[in-house]
């Protein structure tokens, strides 16, 4: 079963030859898993490096079916290929929203479980795993065990922010939260450095929502220089009338596409600052309050479809750390300063406060402290780069986000997952981590 | 409310099909799903139900047991307004070459069991005097290669039955369509390699299939371009085809 083809994360790097197998019935899955002696489980493959990529793999995206939703209660249950457009595109007439959602909402729920993903209300709302109530796991040897916090917890709390490699997630049962509005009420404000960025997060904890955008090529009196959006779910009251008559329905808008991979040289230092630059100066007042629509505040990115393209065929990562609070200022100085004079702009960076984690979550990612995430053309001189951001990371004592790792070879005594013994299920990344410790 | 029956809907274009009927008529229809495995229709039903609002019923239908099929599908018949059927088995040629068994589990499901299936339902539209009915059939039926003539010689019985159908009930106010895919990018052909430019998606061959069934056609491509590429095969004299290798 399944097809040899070439394929490659949300960063298109790295590209790997991969069997895939697309089924869509458990039964046909348990006799693929008993079969195969390596493999991985996949879903849209918008996690940006070498994660959910194997030389097997099972790509969920034809597990793709809502089981039931309660209207009442707001507790879902879906098949783990089912991305989290389509769950919005059902509840959110009925008045429901994703508990926690990514800065796209094209992926499926399964990798938000395997990732454990965050959003901007982390420091109110915990990560996804927080919102989860129980799933159904394919171990490797066909068995399903379902996992909740009271029902096999070890496999429940090893398979949130696991990656995949416990097992293959079937299904989720999960609990929405409700809305008045499909709208946000939203206010946008700009920081001329970091010290005012950060104590305007801390000034917004109150805030459900919390992001701030921020120019990484910004140096001296100038660094940290960025913009802080927060939000709220708008009441109905809140809306302007013309909103106001369909509160839960959006109309639809035009999605742009990036139609051809751009030349690599596209997006240099310069293209980058003038970008930055324009994005800082586009909003003239210091502060901005606005009622958005909710793809516009939480997925602005999916309206042009494919911008991946932008950073050309040789592909893009990302990099995303967390380190303590205690040490933010000190650490996210030092690291904007390296990443400055490395002259790599990113002109997607993107940085935001945590609150506490659930010490039960082991394997997730975010902790208390500022999380910068940051994206990379690929190039000889960015191994390097990323080098010293890990030296960074690790003298700060923080973590990186493995959902976005691609180069990383420092991290592998923080960002093993800890797991039952079970090699079955096999990453690259593991593999690459595993190899360099 | 209109009944829409769809045989063999766990296959990827009787799948999209039943979204493509239930996204256009949402709270005003029901759906009756009939597998071989019944329970992998139960998440189908579910999640069609879920994101449309039409009402679903699932049934366990084999071709391979027209006793227990006629017995289930009776009461359908009777209040269907359409039905459609996507099932079939490509089977494995070389092993029918050598086993008569395979061969005629072929002919079976994709001759004799579709017959016998959509008989059930051309009785009764007979009788009321309205219905549609969509066989889904194959380019394959248009001329027995030897890559695959068991199933291609099922289907081009098939393809005589509809149209022969099409004829009889055309005078009862039933429309039958019938329906030649060429290569479709479904479950069938995953191991196979198949050119993109020549291959139907099942959401777009759904679409077509549905919106010819309501223009009332008779005999669809789901890609057209098949209609040119089966003109040449099925006009290349016979001493030629039989050189060949296709």
């Amino acid at each position: 079963m399944g097809k040899a083809q070439q394929i490659a994360n949300w960063g298109m790097y790295p590209q790997v030859q991969a069997k895939v197998a697309e089924l869509g019935y458990t039964d046909e899955l348990q006799t693929f898993v008993k079969t195969e002696e390596e493999l991985l489980a996949r879903g849209n493959g918008r996690c940006y490096g070498d994660a959910a990529l194997s030389t097997t793999i099972f790509s969920t995206l034809k597990l793709n079916k809502i089981l039931s939703f309660d209207p009442t209660s707001g507790v879902m249950a879906c098949q783990a290929g089912v991305l989290l457009s389509s769950i919005l595109e059902v509840v959110v007439p009925k008045g429901f929203f994703l508990p926690v959602t990514p800065g796209t909402k094209f992926i499926t729920i399964g990798g938000a479980i395997a990732a454990d993903v965050h959003g901007k209300n982390h420091h109110s709302e915990g990560c996804f795993s927080d919102h989860v109530l129980s799933f159904d796991l394919m171990l490797s040897d066909g068995q399903i065990i379902t996992c909740a916090r009271n029902e096999n917890p070890d496999w429940f709390w090893a398979t949130v922010g696991g990656m995949g490699l416990t097992g293959i997630i079937v299904q989720a049962t999960f609990q929405l939260k409700p809305i008045e509005t499909a709208y946000i009420r939203m206010e946008s404000i700009k920081a001329q450095n970091l010290a005012e960025i950060m104590s305007l997060f801390e000034a917004s904890e109150d805030w459900t929502y919390t992001v701030s955008w921020i120019d990484c090529l910004q140096k001296g009196k100038h660094i940290g220089r960025s913009i802080m959006m927060r939000g709220e779910h708008a009441t109905i009251d809140e809306l302007p009338p013309k909103f106001s008559g369909a509160p839960l329905s959006l109309k639809p808008k035009m999605n742009l596409n990036v139609p051809f991979q751009f030349p690599s040289f596209a997006l240099n230092t310069l293209s980058v600052k003038a970008f930055n630059f324009l994005y800082y100066h586009k909003q003239r007042q210091k502060q901005l309050n606005i009622i958005s629509d909710y793809d516009t505040f939480f997925y602005p990115l999916d309206a042009i479809h494919n911008w991946n393209r932008i950073y050309g065929k040789k592909g893009f990562t990302q990099y995303q750390f967390v380190i303590p609070k205690e040490v933010s200022r000190e650490g996210l100085e030092e690291i904007l300063r390296t990443i400055a004079a490395s002259g790599q702009g990113s002109f997607l960076a993107v940085l935001k406060l945590f609150g506490k984690n659930n010490p039960e979550a082991y394997n997730s990612f975010p902790f208390e402290g500022y999380t910068l995430a940051l994206d990379f053309k690929i190039n000889r001189s960015l191994p390097k780069l990323i080098a010293q951001l890990d030296e960074l990371v690790q003298k700060y004592q923080g973590r990186i986000y493995l959902a976005k790792d691609a180069f990383s070879v420092k991290h592998s005594d923080l960002i093993i997952p800890n797991l039952p013994e079970n090699r079955k299920f096999t990453s690259l990344q593991q593999t690459r981590l595993a190899t360099q410790a | 409310m209109k009944t829409y029956v769809i045989l063999g809907a766990t296959s990827d274009v009787g799948e999209q099909f039943a979204y493509e009927v239930a996204r256009s008529e949402k709270e005003n229809c029901q759906l009756l799903l009939t597998a071989r495995s019944p329970e992998r229709l139960a998440p189908l039903k579910s999640d069609l139900e879920i994101t449309t609002g039409a009402s679903v019923e699932t049934l366990a239908v084999d071709a391979m047991d027209i006793q227990s099929a006629t017995k289930y599908l009776g009461p359908w018949a009777e209040k269907a307004d359409w039905v459609a059927l996507f099932l079939g088995y490509l089977g494995d040629q070389e092993e029918a070459q050598n086993s008569g068994e395979e061969a005629s589990r072929i002919m079976q499901v994709n001759y004799n069991g579709a017959v016998q299936l959509l008989d059930i339902f051309a009785r009764s539209f007979a009788t009321k005097k309205q219905g549609t009915i969509v066989g889904v059939a194959s380019v394959a039926g248009l001329r027995g290669r030897q890559s695959n003539y068991y199933y291609g010689s099922a289907k081009a019985g098939f393809i005589a039955y509809l149209s022969g159908l099409r004829n009889r009930l055309y005078h009862q106010n039933v429309h039958v369509l019938t329906v030649l895919p060429g290569f479709m990018d479904t479950k069938m052909t995953a191991d196979l390699d198949l050119p993109g430019p020549l291959t139907a998606q099942p959401d777009q061959a759904a679409r077509h299939i549905f919106r010819s069934a309501k223009k009332k056609k008779n005999q669809v491509y789901v890609l057209p371009i098949w209609r040119w590429i089966m003109l040449i095969i099925t006009t290349i004299p016979e001493g030629i085809f039989k050189r060949l290798s296709l």
